[in-house]
C-alpha cells in the first residue's frame, strides 16, 4: 500500500469509527478523548426477543453494552436522549455460517483429483509437524487470520446483522470458527470470542492430496480420525507430536458444525456424529424441504440458507425439454425450506451463506415469508437460536442487560417490506443504514420569505428529495428543489407572470428549516420554513398476486416419485393361472399361483386363495423371483475411492443415494436387490452395500436387512492403472506382480493387527498395556479373515485369477465371488477348488487387453463345471434387460432355461448369502416377484409388475398414469417459469439437466446424452 | 433337433483350427438352394415354405415353387428361418480393436474438417472383432470415421474378405458430419471435491457450435463453386472429396441426437439438396413429421440406452422406433456397444418390436432399411431376385437371444465359415475341462 493511501484509510477510520474506549496497551498519538457512548433510546417499541415486546420503552448502553431495558424508563444522568418515537429497537441478526473477514485460497487448478490425466499426490504438501491428510485442518483458527473488512460489513449490517461466525471454508475439517461483531474497529475489540465453534465438511477443499477422492473416502477420514484423535490421547509414542490431532482434541468440546449442504449429506454427517458422541449443528442446503422428516430425526440445529434457484428462460421448447422437472419443481419449492423446517419443529437459524448477493438477504426472507415462514420464527433463527447453539446468549441475540449493544433501530416491525432500517448498532457504535429517513421530512411546510416589502407566505409541498411544489396565493408552481437532510435549496418563479424568480438556499434544523434568498430583482431577504403536516400518503396499490397452488413433494423428488401418502403399500396379492418359474425343485408351473402376504410368500402351488387378496390374473403370463444384480453402481453418491491402493476403511454404505432414478427404471425390468459395489480403481476398494429397490425409501431403509458384508477387490489394468500414460501412475501398484504383493502386505499387517489386538484384550488391566490404533482399513480385513465379510473380486484373465487364490490360500482367506471374471472359463477347476462364485457378463469382450479372451460361453463352461454362476450388469442400462442376458446363455452354450434364469436370481441370492430370502419363490422368502408379460427369457417380455417385500412398486399401468402426471407437471412448471420471466424477473440460461452416472471405471455406457461418465468429470 | 446339433458338431470340427485358418470363401459356383424353410423377405414380408436359389452370387429366384437348377447344392431349410445378412450400418470395425490401446485404434484423425479421410484403407480384415459378428448374422457394416466435425467417408464392407479391396461392397458413400453439441454445459460438474474444474472459462458452448456450423456452411459452399469448375485453378482434396454429395452419389451422415442438431440437418437439406442421413436421433421421435417431410433418413445408434431424461419415458428409447415407423420415416438400428462391439444388433431390433414395432418392420430396420441408409439397397438387404445372395440361417427368431444360433451364412452366394476365436477358444477349454459337447 502507498503511504498516502493508507494514511487515509488510517483517518479515513478514525473519521468513521467513534472508537468508545482507547485499548490501554495501543498508545495514544494525540491527546486522549475517551468516551462511554452512554445513551438512553426513550419511547421505543422494543422488541427484547422474538416473544417479549415493550412499548414505549427506553434501552440504556453505556460502553458498548445494553444497561437496561425498561418499560417507560428514564433518562440516566450522563446519558444522551436520542427519542425513538414511533420507532422499533431489535436485536440485530446473528448469522453462524459467514466467512466474513477471511479469505479462501484456491486450489491449483486440477490438483487433488483423481484421475488418469494426472498423478496422484500421495502424500500431503503441509510442511511441519502436522497430520498425514491434507485436508484435515483442525490445526486452523479462524481468529488467527480474521481482519476486519468493512465493506463486506456494511453489507451484513445493512442487511441487519451485528454479529457473524466465521470459518475458514477449506478442509474436511476446518478447525475453529471465531464469533465477531460487525464493527469496524480493531479485531482485538471486533472478536468476541476467539474460538466459538469447530468446523467439518465433506469437502476436501483446496487439498492437492489425492485421498480421499470420493465422498466415502471423506467420510471414513473423518471416522478414522475421530479414532486417531481418541488414541493420540494415550500420547503414543510411535506417533511423535501432531499438531492436528492436538488441534482436533482441544476444539471437542466447541460447538460442532458441519456443513452437510445437501439433504442426504445432513444425514451422512449426522450418522457420523452418531457414532463418535457428537451432535453437529449441520449447515443445510436448501432441498431438506424434500426430505423433512428425515431432518427432523437427526435431532440437529440446522443453518438454513436462502439460496433459491433463479428461475430459467425456457421460453424455447427445445431449451426446455432438457430441463428436468426436478430442477424445475425445486426453482418452485425451495423457498418453502425454511418453512418446512418451523414446521417440522426442527431448531433452525437462517444465514446469508449460498445467497448469490447479501443483498438480496431481506427479499429472499420474505420469499420465504410469503411461503410460509412465521415471522417469529424467522426471528428466533436470526436472533435466539443461533446464539443459543453457540453458547453466547448472554452476550448476543436479545435485548437484554448485559448484553452487547448489538441492535436495529427501524421504522416498524423489521420483517415488513415497507419497513426501514435507520441504524444498526454495533457495540454501541451507531452505523448509519438510512439515516435520513430517521423522520420523514415529506409533507407540507409554511414558508415565510422575509422580503423588503414584508413577509411573504406560501405553502411548500415536500414531495420527495428532488420534488417539491410552492404554493402561493394564485398558483401552485413545481420548483427545483434540492433536500438532502442537512440542506435545502429552492429555485421557482411563484408567479408564473412576471418572470420573477427566487433563489432560496437554507440549513435544515429537524422540523424548521432557516435561510438566506435572492429574488430576480437583486433583493436578499431572509427566510424560514416549519413543517406543518405530513402530505397525503399513498395507498399502496401493489395488490399481492394470488399465489397458484405449488407442485407437490415426491419420494423421492424425482420423476415417478410417490407423493406422501402415494407411496404404494404393502399388499396381500394373489397371482392366478400363471407360468411360474420356482427356481425350486419343483421347476416350473403351468397354470399355478403365488400368493403373498405381509411382505413374504405364502405359498406358491395350485388353486391358491386369498378372499382378501388383491387378485393378478396371471394366465398367459409369467411369474418369476425378482431379479437380483451382484454387480451394481447405481444409487450411490461415489462409487470410487482411487487415493491409496487398500481403501478397505470406505463404504458404499456410507453414500447411498436414494434419489437415483434407475432405481426406477430397474425395476421396470424385473430387478428387485442390487448389490452396490465399490469400483475398482484399487487392489482393496471399499465395503459393497446390498440394497432393495425399495424406490422412495431413504438411504437406511434401502438397505438389505441381514445381508452378511460384502468388500470390493480387483485386479489387473484399472488397479494397475493402465491406461495413465507411460510413466504418469505413481501410486503402487504399476504390474500384477505388484498386485499380488498388495494383497500379501495387506493380510500380512492386517493378521499383525489382529494378533494385536489379541494381545491386548488378554492382557488388558494389566500395567502397561495398551490398546492398539483402530485402524477401520485392518478392521475390514480383519472380518475377511474371520469369515465376516466377503470378498467380490473384479478380475479378468487367468494368471490374477490364480495368483490372487494361491496369496488367499496363503494367507488364509477366501475369495466369495469372482465378478466379471472373463477368463473363468480357463481356470473354474481352480475356482471350483477355491470355493468361489462367479458372476460374469454373458458377451462382453474387446474392450479392454485383459478382455480378449473373453468369451460368451463363460458362464455355460464355469456352470458345467459345477460353479455357482451369476449374470451381472455393471451398467445401469444393461440392469434393467437382465433376464435377457441370462437368455444368452441358453445361445451360447446351450445352458437349460431355468439355469439361465437362476443366473440373475437364486445364484446371486447364494453368492450374496441371502438365498434364504430372496432368489427362489418359496414359501417364507421375501415377496420379491415379478409378473412377466412373456416368457422371461425372451426378448418380448416385459416386467408387468415388480413386487418387493409384497409392495407392488412397478406396475406397467400406474407407470403410464404416472407419465401422464409427469407430462402435465412439466408443462404447469414450464408455463410458470415463462410467467416468472414475463413479469420481469430475472432468469438465467436454460441449463440442461445432466445427470452424473457412477461406473465401474472399466468400460463405456450408453447412457444418453445428457449422462456424464462419473470418471470422465474433471476432478 | 438333431440337425442343429449335427450342424453344431460339425463347426465345432472345423474349429480344430485358429481363426487365422478360417478362409474367406471363394466365389461361389454353380448354385446352391435353401429349400423347405421360412424366409424373411426384409422388406416386411415372410415366405412360409419357400425356397432361394442363389447362383453365381445372386439371388435367382426366390419362393414358394421355385424351379431347382440341376445340380444345385441343398441346404434344408426345414424348420428353421432365413433372412437377409444382418447390416451393422455405423461401426468402427476393423478401425479399432481394443479401445483401451492406442495403437490398435485407426479411427480419429487430427483436425476438425477431414472429408477426404477414407475409412476403408484402414479396414483391418483380420480382426477378430469380424468373425464374431458373422456368428451373429451380421454380413455387412458401414465402417464409419470417427473425431472432428466432418471426419471422413464411411465404407460398406461385406465380412468375408482378404483385405480391403475385397471387402469393399461401397466405398465412401458417406461423409460424416459431427454436429456440435449445442446445449450448454456447466462450468465444469465440480466433480468431487471441487477444485480445478470451477476454474475453467465459461464457454458458450451453443454459440460456439454454431459457429462451427457456419464454417462448415461455408466449407461446402466453396466445395459446391469448386466441384462445378471442370479444372480447378489449383488442387484442393477436401473440396474434391465431397464432390459426390453434391451429386447425390454420397450421403451427408449427420450424427445428430437432439431437435436442435438435428433442425441444422435439415438445413443442410434445404441449402444444399444432400441426401442427409441422422445418425443418433435420440430425440428423433419429436421431429417424426418433420424428418418425413424432408425425406431424412434416421439411423438410430443405440437402442439399448437409457432415456435422455429421468422424466422421459422409462422405455422411451426403446418405443423411438415405434414412433418413426408411425410417422412414416425410413429408420435403421445400430448396435454401436463398446463391449460387445455390435453382435447384439438383431436384439437391439427385437427391443424394438417388444415396444411396439410390428416384428417384420423391425428386421427391415437392420436389414433392407440398413441398406437403404447406406445407398446399397438396390444390392443387398433383402431377398429377392437379383441382389447379392446376402443370407443367414438361424434356428429360430433372430432377435430373440435364447432362439437365434446362426448355422449358415451366404455372403455374395458364398457360404462362409462360422468359425471364431470366442469358439475356438470355447472347444479349447472345454477340451482342457472335459467338458463333453453339446453340454
Amino acid at each position: 500500500m502507498r503511504k498516502k493511501e493508507c494514511l487515509a484509510l488510517v483517518l479515513g477510520v478514525m473519521l468513521s469509527c467513534s472508537r468508545l474506549w482507547a485499548q490501554p496497551t495501543f498508545p495514544e498519538n494525540g491527546i486522549a478523548d475517551p468516551r462511554h457512548g452512554h445513551y438512553a433510546f426513550t419511547n421505543a417499541t422494543i422488541v427484547k426477543d422474538a416473544s417479549t415486546t415493550l412499548s414505549n420503552a427506553t434501552m440504556v448502553i453505556k460502553d458498548g453494552k445494553i444497561i437496561s431495558v425498561t418499560a417507560g424508563g428514564k433518562v440516566p444522568a450522563g446519558a444522551v436522549e436520542i427519542n425513538c418515537t414511533g420507532k422499533y429497537l431489535y436485536p440485530s441478526f446473528v448469522d453462524i455460517y459467514a466467512d466474513y473477514g477471511t479469505s479462501l485460497p484456491q486450489r491449483p487448478p486440477g490438483a487433488g483429483g483423481f484421475n488418469f490425466a494426472q498423478q496422484p499426490q500421495l502424500a500431503t504438501a503441509t510442511k511441519g509437524a502436522y497430520g498425514w491428510n491434507q485436508a484435515i485442518k483442525s490445526d486452523a483458527d479462524a481468529f488467527r487470520v480474521f481482519a476486519v473488512d468493512d465493506a463486506k460489513a456494511k453489507t451484513l449490517r445493512e442487511s441487519g446483522f451485528g454479529t457473524v461466525l466465521s470459518h475458514v471454508r477449506d478442509g474436511i475439517a476446518r478447525g475453529t470458527g471465531t464469533l465477531v461483531s460487525l464493527a469496524n474497529d480493531k479485531e482485538n475489540m471486533v472478536i468476541l470470542k476467539d474460538r466459538a465453534s469447530a468446523h467439518y465438511s465433506f469437502n476436501k477443499g483446496t487439498s492437492s492430496q489425492s485421498y480421499p477422492s470420493s465422498l466415502m473416502g471423506s467420510i471414513a477420514l473423518l471416522r478414522q480420525t475421530y479414532l486417531d484423535a481418541q488414541w493420540y490421547k494415550t500420547k503414543p509414542a510411535q506417533e511423535g507430536l501432531n499438531l492436528t490431532l492436538q488441534a482436533w482434541n482441544d476444539e471437542q468440546g466447541l460447538p460442532q458444525i458441519f456443513e452437510g449442504g445437501d439433504k442426504w449429506n445432513n444425514l451422512r454427517a449426522d450418522k457420523i456424529g452418531d457414532e463418535f458422541g457428537v451432535q453437529y449443528i449441520i449447515k443445510a442446503g436448501g432441498n431438506e424441504y424434500q426430505r423433512i422428516k428425515e431432518m427432523a430425526a437427526t435431532k440437529a440445529t440446522f443453518i438454513v440458507p436462502m439460496n433459491y434457484p433463479q428461475a430459467m428462460d425456457v421460453e424455447d421448447p427445445n431449451d426446455a425439454r432438457l430441463v428436468s422437472v426436478t430442477d424445475m419443481k425445486h426453482w418452485e419449492l425451495a423457498p418453502t425450506n425454511p418453512a418446512a423446517f418451523e414446521k417440522a419443529g426442527i431448531p433452525f437459524c437462517l444465514t446469508t451463506a449460498d445467497l448469490r448477493d447479501v443483498k438480496s438477504f431481506m427479499t429472499s426472507l420474505r420469499t420465504a415469508f410469503n411461503h410460509g415462514l412465521t415471522e417469529t420464527a424467522a426471528m428466533n433463527a436470526l436472533t435466539k437460536t443461533p446464539a443459543t447453539v453457540l453458547g453466547v446468549y448472554d452476550q448476543v441475540g436479545s435485548l437484554d442487560a448485559g448484553k452487547w449493544a448489538n441492535f436495529l433501530i427501524t421504522s416498524g416491525p423489521v420483517f415488513a417490506a415497507n419497513t426501514t432500517i435507520f441504524q444498526n448498532w454495533v457495540q454501541g457504535t451507531k452505523y448509519s443504514i438510512k439515516d435520513d429517513s430517521w423522520k420523514d421530512p415529506k409533507g407540507t411546510y409554511k414558508v415565510v420569505l422575509n422580503t423588503p416589502t414584508g413577509p411573504v407566505n406560501y405553502t411548500l409541498d415536500f414531495k420527495s428529495n428532488t420534488a417539491a411544489s410552492l404554493i402561493g396565493s394564485k398558483d401552485t408552481v413545481t420548483s427545483k428543489f434540492y433536500y438532502d437532510g442537512r440542506q435545502v435549496r429552492i429555485n421557482v418563479a411563484p408567479e408564473r407572470r412576471g418572470g420573477q424568480n427566487l433563489n432560496l438556499s437554507g440549513i435544515v434544523n429537524d422540523n424548521s428549516w432557516s435561510g438566506f434568498g435572492t429574488d430576480s430583482a437583486g433583493n436578499s431577504f431572509t427566510w424560514t420554513a416549519v413543517y406543518d403536516q405530513p402530505g397525503v400518503q399513498k395507498v399502496d396499490s401493489a395488490r399481492k398476486r394470488p399465489t397458484a397452488p405449488l407442485g407437490k413433494v415426491t419420494f423421492p423428488f424425482e420423476p415417478y416419485g410417490w407423493e406422501e401418502g402415494a407411496a404404494p403399500k404393502q399388499e396381500t396379492i394373489l397371482i392366478r393361472n400363471a407360468t411360474v418359474w420356482t427356481n425350486e425343485k419343483e421347476g416350473v408351473l403351468q397354470g399355478a399361483d403365488v400368493l403373498i402376504r405381509g411382505g413374504k410368500i405364502a405359498s406358491v402351488g395350485k388353486g391358491l386363495s386369498d378372499a382378501g387378496a388383491r387378485v393378478i390374473d396371471g394366465t398367459g403370463k409369467h411369474v418369476t423371483a425378482g431379479i437380483i444384480d451382484e454387480h451394481s453402481h447405481i444409487a450411490a453418491a461415489s462409487i470410487n475411492e482411487g487415493g491409496q491402493s487398500v481403501t478397505s476403511e470406505v463404504r458404499i454404505a456410507d453414500n447411498i443415494a436414494p434419489d437415483d432414478i434407475n432405481i426406477y427404471r430397474q425395476l421396470s425390468g424385473g430387478v428387485t436387490s442390487s448389490h452396490i459395489l465399490h469400483g475398482s480403481a484399487n487392489v482393496i476398494g471399499g465395503q459393497t452395500q446390498m440394497i432393495k429397490l425399495r424406490w422412495g425409501a431413504n438411504a437406511e431403509d434401502l438397505k438389505f436387512q441381514n445381508w452378511p458384508g460384502q468388500i470390493k477387490f480387483a485386479l489387473g489394468e484399472n488397479v494397475k492403472r493402465s491406461p495413465a500414460q507411460a510413466g504418469q501412475n505413481n501410486r503402487y501398484p504399476d504390474t500384477r506382480m505388484g498386485v499380488e504383493q498388495v494383497l500379501v502386505d495387506a493380510f500380512s499387517r492386517a493378521k499383525d493387527y489382529k494378533r494385536g489386538w489379541a494381545e491386548y484384550e488378554a492382557n488388558k488391566g494389566k500395567k502397561g498395556t495398551v490398546a492398539p490404533r483402530r485402524d477401520l482399513e485392518l478392521d475390514a480385513l480383519v472380518e475377511i479373515l474371520d469369515n465376516k465379510r466377503f470378498i467380490t473380486c473384479h478380475s479378468y484373465v487367468q494368471s490374477e485369477i490364480n495368483g490372487a487364490m494361491e496369496v488367499a490360500n496363503r494367507m488364509g482367506y477366501k475369495y466369495n465371488t469372482f465378478t466379471h471374471i472373463l477368463e473363468g472359463y480357463k481356470v473354474a477347476d481352480k475356482m471350483k477348488a477355491h470355493g468361489a462364485n462367479a458372476s460374469t457378463f454373458s458377451d462382453w469382450w474387446a474392450y479392454k487387453m485383459e478382455v480378449q479372451d473373453a468369451i460368451p460361453y463363460n458362464a455355460a463352461i464355469m456352470h458345467k463345471v459345477g460353479l455357482n454362476v451369476a449374470i451381472n450388469s455393471d451398467d445401469a442400462e444393461m440392469a434393467r434387460r437382465l433376464n435377457q442376458e441370462a437368455a444368452k446363455i441358453v445361445k451360447y452354450g446351450g445352458v437349460s432355461e431355468e439355469e439361465a434364469l437362476k443366473m440373475v436370481t437364486l445364484n446371486p441370492a447364494k453368492m450374496l448369502h441371502v438365498d434364504q430370502y430372496v432368489g427362489s419363490l418359496k414359501a417364507g422368502k421375501d415377496g420379491d416377484v415379478v409378473v412377466w408379460s412373456d416368457n422371461p427369457l425372451s426378448i418380448y417380455a416385459k416386467s408387468l409388475y415388480t413386487i418387493v417385500d409384497g409392495i407392488v412398486y412397478f406396475d406397467r399401468a400406474k407407470d403410464e398414469q404416472l407419465q401422464k402426471q409427469l407430462d402435465a407437471e412439466r408443462l404447469r412448471l414450464v408455463k410458470k417459469m415463462n410467467g416468472e420471466k414475463r413479469s420481469g424477473a430475472p432468469v438465467t440460461p436454460p441449463m440442461p439437466t445432466y445427470s452424473i452416472m457412477h461406473t465401474c471405471s472399466d468400460h463405456l455406457h450408453s447412457h444418453g446424452f445428457l449422462t456424464i461418465d462419473a470418471d470422465h468429470v474433471q476432478q | 433337433m438333431k440337425k442343429i446339433l449335427l450342424n453344431f458338431l460339425l463347426l465345432s470340427a472345423l474349429a480344430a483350427t485358429a481363426q487365422e485358418t478360417v478362409y474367406p470363401t471363394p466365389k461361389q459356383t454353380g448354385s446352391t438352394v435353401i429349400t423347405n424353410t421360412t424366409i424373411h423377405v426384409g422388406n416386411g414380408t415372410v415366405i412360409q415354405n419357400g425356397s432361394i436359389v442363389i447362383t453365381d452370387g445372386k439371388i435367382a429366384a426366390v419362393g414358394k415353387d421355385v424351379k431347382i437348377p440341376a445340380g444345385a447344392t441343398v441346404v434344408d431349410g426345414q424348420g428353421k428361418q432365413v433372412y437377409p445378412g444382418l447390416i451393422l450400418p455405423v461401426a468402427n470395425l476393423g478401425l479399432v480393436e481394443t479401445p483401451s490401446v492406442r495403437a490398435t485404434s485407426d479411427v480419429q484423425e487430427l483436425g476438425e474438417l477431414n472429408p477426404s479421410i477414407r475409412s476403408i484403407v484402414a479396414y483391418n480384415t483380420d480382426s477378430k472383432i469380424i468373425n464374431t459378428l458373422r456368428s451373429s448374422g451380421i454380413l455387412l457394416a458401414n465402417i464409419v470415421p470417427e473425431g472432428g466435425i466432418i471426419s471422413g467417408s464411411s465404407s460398406v464392407v461385406q465380412l468375408d474378405a482378404w483385405n480391403w479391396e475385397d471387402a469393399a461392397y461401397k466405398t465412401d458413400g458417406g461423409i460424416h458430419f459431427r454436429m456440435p453439441a449445442l446445449i450448454a454445459r456447466p462450468r465444469g460438474f465440480g466433480g468431487f471435491g471441487g477444485g480445478g474444474a470451477a476454474q475453467q472459462p465459461a464457454v458458450d458452448v451453443v454459440k460456439q457450435g454454431l459457429e462451427q456450423v457456419d464454417r462448415m456452411k461455408s466449407f461446402f459452399r466453396e466445395a459446391q463453386a469448386y466441384n462445378s469448375v471442370a479444372t480447378p485453378e489449383e488442387t484442393n482434396l477436401k473440396f474434391a472429396a465431397v464432390k459426390g454429395l453434391f451429386e447425390k452419389k454420397q450421403k451427408l451422415y449427420v450424427h445428430a441426437n437432439t431437435v436442435k442438431q438435428m433442425l441444422v440437418a435439415l438445413d443442410f437439406v434445404k441449402e444444399f439438396n444432400f441426401d442427409v442421413v441422422i445418425v443418433g436421433g435420440s430425440d428423433s421421435w419429436q421431429i417424426a413429421d418433420l424428418l418425413k417431410q424432408n425425406n431424412v433418413m434416421v439411423i438410430l445408434n443405440q437402442m439399448h440406452s437409457l432415456p435422455t431424461l429421468g422424466d422421459d419415458d422409462i422405455d422411451q428409447p426403446f418405443k423411438t422406433p415405434a414412433m418413426l415407423q408411425k410417422a412414416g420415416v425410413v429408420f435403421a438400428i445400430n448396435d454401436e456397444d463398446g463391449q460387445t462391439r455390435g453382435r447384439n444388433l438383431a436384439y437391439n431390433a427385437g427391443t424394438a418390436a417388444t415396444y411396439g414395432l410390428d416384428k417384420e418392420a423391425a428386421l427391415q430396420a437392420i436389414t433392407l432399411n440398413a441398406a437403404k441408409t447406406l445407398g446399397v439397397a438396390d444390392k443387398t438387404g433383402s431377398i429377392e431376385v437379383g441382389k447379392d445372395a446376402n443370407i443367414i440361417i438361424s434356428t429360430g427368431d433372430i432377435m430373440d437371444m435364447k432362439t437365434s444360433t446362426v448355422t449358415d451364412a451366404f455372403i455374395q452366394g458364398r457360404k462362409i465359415n462360422l468359425d471364431d476365436k470366442q469358439k475356438q477358444l470355447n472347444e479349447r477349454y472345454k477340451h482342457k475341462l472335459g467338458i463333453k459337447s453339446p453340454f
